[in-house]
């Protein structure tokens, strides 16, 4: 089963610039078109399913708009990572 | 038999502590955030927001003091190296670091990061190379390609009228009290985790007392360059690091000896 994660974007911080849009390497982050942030940009969101957590876009992000999260299945032989 | 155990949530990455809640600035798209953000992660991850004092300089990052959650002064332009040599020698325990662009660092303030260099100051210098004067409206500055169009060379930079480029860390490395001295680049997420380790080689230097320490790190400017974000990043790799290579320059064996 893929990892599953998603992304949080702060509408405070997002800027539009779209930097995540195109590093996103699952190509499921685009802008929001239908949205405005109180700033008056467009804010990047989820657009579909397959987000594996893998923080490339919090990395490229210029404003740390973005929260990354990840599911880590408790059945996992792996130790989980400290934090 | 009992239901599958619901999945653990992990935040695998978050605004780091060291920054305000305050919005940047900065342009869409412009690299000052990143370079921001990995010096905060970094002074998190080394525990060191209680203790450091940045030193923030004239030019888009004046506000910097804004943004971190740490102590700070305001630096006139160009002479943050000055203050931070001041700032070190009178709390030698304090870990002490300066922001400062290139309009800032290789223009006005050419003087100040020398001499600091050459005192051989147990400072951090955190250098951004942008190639242009961004806050003022996108002149030309000393580190401006050959040929690159600005608001005063609209023909490009002709290198016969206003000369070439000039190479901070090159020449920097040259200097005998420096310690630690790189170049490195943000324009993708290989190189901003490769620029973050530098910034933690730096405060190390610091910390262990080697010396003058300075990552440069090239960045963008969408909004002078006047190209959208992503273009810049692509402008960087293919104009900017041909002529501003990435390397190290200078690290003091010390460095590499424990680590290793």
């Amino acid at each position: 089963m893929p990892v599953k994660g998603w992304i949080e974007v702060d509408d405070m911080h997002c800027k539009g610039c779209a930097l995540c849009v195109s590093a996103c390497p699952q190509d499921v982050i685009a802008l929001n078109m239908d949205r405005l942030t109180p700033k008056g940009y467009h804010p990047a969101h989820l657009i579909d399913e397959g987000c594996t957590g893998c923080a490339v876009c919090a990395i490229i992000c210029p404003d740390a708009a973005i929260t990354v999260f990840r599911e880590v299945p408790v059945h996992s032989k792996k130790a989980p990572e400290s934090a | 038999m009992t239901a599958p155990a619901k999945p653990e949530v992990k935040v695998v990455f978050q605004r780091p502590e060291s920054f305000t809640d305050l919005t940047t600035h900065y342009c869409p798209g412009c690299t000052h955030g990143v370079a921001h953000r990995l010096i905060a992660e970094v002074i998190d991850e080394m525990g060191l927001r209680e203790k450091t004092i940045g030193v923030a300089p004239v030019g888009c990052s004046v506000f910097a003091y804004k943004y971190f959650n740490m102590d700070f002064v305001e630096a006139p332009h160009g002479r943050a190296p000055a203050m931070a040599t001041g700032i070190k020698r009178v709390l030698p325990q304090n870990t002490v670091f300066t922001y400062q662009g290139d309009g800032d660092l290789a223009s006005i303030g050419m003087a100040e990061i020398m001499h600091a260099a050459a005192r051989g100051e147990n400072i951090t210098v955190i250098f951004i190379n942008n190639a242009i004067y961004g806050m003022t409206g996108g002149q030309m500055a000393p580190t401006t390609l050959p040929g690159m169009t600005t608001t005063s060379s609209p023909f490009g930079r002709d290198v016969e009228l206003t000369g070439f480029p000039i190479r901070m860390s090159e020449m920097l490395a040259t200097m005998d009290g420096t310690g630690y001295i790189v170049r490195r680049s943000l324009h993708d997420v290989k190189n901003i985790r490769k620029a973050k380790k530098a910034l933690f080689m730096a405060f190390e230097t610091q910390e262990r007392g080697l010396g003058f320490s300075m990552v440069e790190l090239l960045s963008s400017c969408p909004t002078n360059w006047k190209i959208d974000p992503s273009k810049s990043l692509e402008f960087i790799a293919e104009r900017m690091v041909p002529v501003f290579p990435l390397d190290d320059f200078k690290v003091n064996p010390e460095l590499t000896k424990k680590r290793a």
